[in-house]
């Protein structure tokens, strides 16, 4: 890939991602300007716990949105990841660190059987992952019965519940968040560390001249799988700590993350966006829902409102990039 | 296709008149009634409810009189929530438990879907199987007609979820919406001080029986000058739960009671609390076994009242006395349903059960306790 070829889209993706971080920020501004105590470094922490299952199932959704697809699966992820840990755990402290082993080993052959069907079926990744989705919740829903059953025991909770008090300057410091920083670190250094992250922009970009170019086409969409799948699978462990054992954990996940991504400026299908575009969306995203919970508002006209600023905020962002561009 | 226009206009006027609807979920008859009836004293074999029942009223069956074995059938609106799949095990088991009487059960289930369900009763009155219809209605209005017809062919029992029709033998139901809003509406008001705050937690708008529940305790409430300052919907999703107590308690507003339309996410809300380093609310929740580890455990000033989910074995008891020839309770049949308090909850702990099991499932004594309803030996 030339220079030439590759500079512009960086440009207009680091555009994108400034509108996503404004995003953020002016919601975070409303927010606070309706609750001043969110100023509050604890309250900042809080929100952070709540958010971290988002950002992390959005910072993997991107390595697959790069490529040009869709992970439909991620939501049903979620909610295999607590049901499966409910139940393979069943309140055995004993059992945690083994399972939580097991469950990454399950995302990653979930992941993998979504990147084969993909890759070498020639399946379009929207109907791939939805049929995922749905012989996974289907699964967990037979293995489940229907109704959450087994326990999720203390040291288990404690990734997405615990926080550490009176830490100095931050007050508290939940464990979610600092999961968050770590697995954010570890998806830019997989997205923009490595050659990864401009092999996926190729592949989404335009499949056949990446092919043509030597780029290895079906390792790389496998590989956005895997690792989306794997960050459902973080992201369902935090979500289980935080609130415990439910078989409805991941619904609606898959949606709110693709959400995200473009509200972030990421490109469906393909050829653009960064890590970032994941983070600030899905930040933005939260912000957006926290903000319409503290306005009080009654429940339809809250889901109204977020699906108009949704559109709203995704129209801005093309709006911009393609003035700029 | 008038049925269906039909249904538009109704669900048209419902969105345009939400006003109106809000008065059909606050019927102070209904609720007068129901407050009655929590105290009235069950009839029937003593300690098992799901054989009592309330008021004197009873219906002739001798026309249906049909000897030997019965084939049951059963057209369920799904079996979309861990109510249901409670109930559906009581079914179950307690068809199993009557053994030689029934000769087949066949269960049809609607997945929630009105056609679905009209088209099934449609194909087993045709099929010409069934002794009797067993019917769990998955909307009042939708499914009338068909429920209408196939009571001219066969004896039919409805139950939960009602019909608009007395053409079934007997509508089996417990007290109603409206008692579990009095029995937990009440117990918060006698616990609080005028002028405290209660959150109300609730899992969707625009269902009867769950509306009746928060009109009744609405009501209570605002008798005893409580203060409701919130009515959130949580989708009984217990992220969203938590997150809605944490909102609240990060504005700065101080909730002296949770009150609940349902129990499942009860103990999500209680961990906003502990996480925020407050002491817990009063609360009422639902007869869900983890709730009541927690109150027990925590010692909380709480309540749990119940829509029993043993009303799921009382259809097969009375499908198979209307066979009989027996009169039975009717044209309702009207169970108790008991609100478990911190006298009796001990006795309603089970800790082989699964956290989302329902107490009063009457099922204790059902072949494959607990097993059946996902407990360990």
């Amino acid at each position: 890939m030339s220079e030439t070829l590759n500079t512009p889209r960086v440009e207009a993706a680091r555009i994108a991602v400034n509108a996503g971080l404004v995003l953020f920020f002016g919601l975070y501004a409303v927010i606070v300007l309706i609750q001043p105590n969110y100023l509050e470094p604890g309250l900042f922490m809080n929100f952070l716990r709540r958010a971290a299952p988002l950002v992390i199932l959005a910072s993997g959704q991107i390595y697959v949105i790069l490529t040009g697809g869709f992970d439909l699966s991620v939501g049903a992820v979620v909610t295999f990841t607590v049901t499966a840990a409910a139940l393979l755990i069943n309140g055995d402290p004993g059992a945690t660190w083994s399972v939580i082993a097991l469950l990454y080993l399950m995302g990653a052959a979930i992941g993998l059987f979504n990147g084969l069907v993909v890759a070498y079926l020639k399946v379009p990744s929207i109907i791939a992952t939805l049929g995922t989705m749905l012989w996974l919740n289907g699964l967990a829903l037979a293995w489940s019965g229907g109704a959450a059953r087994g326990d999720l025991p203390e040291n288990f909770r404690d990734l997405g519940r615990f926080q550490w008090r009176d830490v100095p300057l931050i007050g508290t410091l939940p464990m979610a968040a600092l999961v968050l920083v770590v697995v954010c670190a570890l998806l830019w250094w997989g997205l923009h560390g490595m050659g990864y992250g401009k092999r996926a922009l190729a592949v989404g970009d335009n499949p056949r001249a990446a092919e043509l170019a030597g780029i290895p086409v079906a390792r790389t969409r496998i590989t956005a799988f895997v690792i989306s799948s794997l960050a459902a699978v973080t992201a369902g462990i935090l979500l289980g700590g935080f609130s415990g054992v439910s078989v409805n954990a991941g619904s609606g996940l898959e949606l709110q993350s693709i959400a995200a991504c473009v509200i972030g400026g990421a490109m469906l299908l393909g050829g653009r966006g960064t890590i970032w575009c994941a983070i600030w969306g899905a930040l933005s995203l939260f912000a957006l829902f926290t903000l319409l919970n503290l306005m009080g508002l009654p429940q339809a006209l809250r889901d109204s409102i977020q699906g108009l600023i949704l559109i709203l905020a995704v129209g801005l962002t093309a709006w911009r990039t393609r003035r700029r561009s | 296709m008038q049925k269906k226009a039909m249904l538009a206009t109704t669900v048209a006027l419902f969105a345009l008149a939400g006003a109106a609807g809000a008065q059909e979920f606050n019927d102070p008859a209904e609720f007068a009634r129901q407050r009655a009836q929590l105290s009235m004293t069950p009839q029937g074999p003593e300690g098992q409810p799901w054989a009592q029942h309330l008021g004197d009223s009873m219906v002739d069956t001798a026309k249906w009189k049909k000897d030997g074995p019965a084939t049951i059938c059963f057209s369920n609106a799904g079996i979309f929530n861990p109510w249901r799949v409670v109930g559906m095990h009581n079914f179950q088991a307690e068809a199993e438990a009557q053994g030689d009487r029934i000769k087949e059960l066949i269960v049809v289930d609607a997945e929630g879907k009105d056609e679905k369900q009209i088209a099934d009763i449609e194909a087993l009155v045709a099929g010409g199987k069934c002794d009797v219809l067993i019917v769990s209605p998955n909307t009042t209005a939708a499914l009338t007609p068909a429920v209408e017809a196939a009571a001219t062919k066969l004896p039919v029992v409805v139950f939960d979820r009602g019909v608009n029709t007395t053409a079934p033998v007997t509508y089996i139901h417990p007290v109603g919406g409206y008692g579990f809003g009095i029995s937990s509406g009440e117990f918060i008001a006698a616990n609080l001080e005028k002028g405290a705050n209660v959150l109300a937690l609730r899992i969707v708008p625009g269902v009867d029986v769950l509306e009746t529940r928060y009109s009744a305790a609405k009501n209570i409430f605002d008798e005893a000058g409580l203060n409701v300052v919130g009515s959130e919907f949580t989708g009984s999703d217990r992220a969203k739960t938590k997150s809605v107590v944490e909102d609240y308690l990060n504005r700065g507003i101080q909730i002296d009671a949770i009150w609940m339309d349902a129990g499942d996410t009860a103990t999500a809300a209680l961990e906003a609390f502990e996480d925020a380093g407050l002491p817990y609310p009063v609360i009422s929740g639902e007869d869900q076994q983890d709730f009541l580890r927690k109150w027990r455990d925590e010692n909380l000033t709480a309540i749990a009242p119940s829509y029993p989910t043993y009303q799921w074995r009382t259809p097969i008891i009375a499908a198979l006395d209307i066979l009989d020839g027996k009169p039975v309770p009717g044209p309702e049949w009207v169970l108790p349903q008991p609100a478990i308090t911190a006298e009796t909850r001990d006795g309603y702990i089970d800790e082989k059960l699964p956290p989302l099991h329902y107490s009063l499932c009457g099922c204790q004594d059902l072949p494959g306790y607990p097993a059946r309803w996902g407990g360990s030996d």
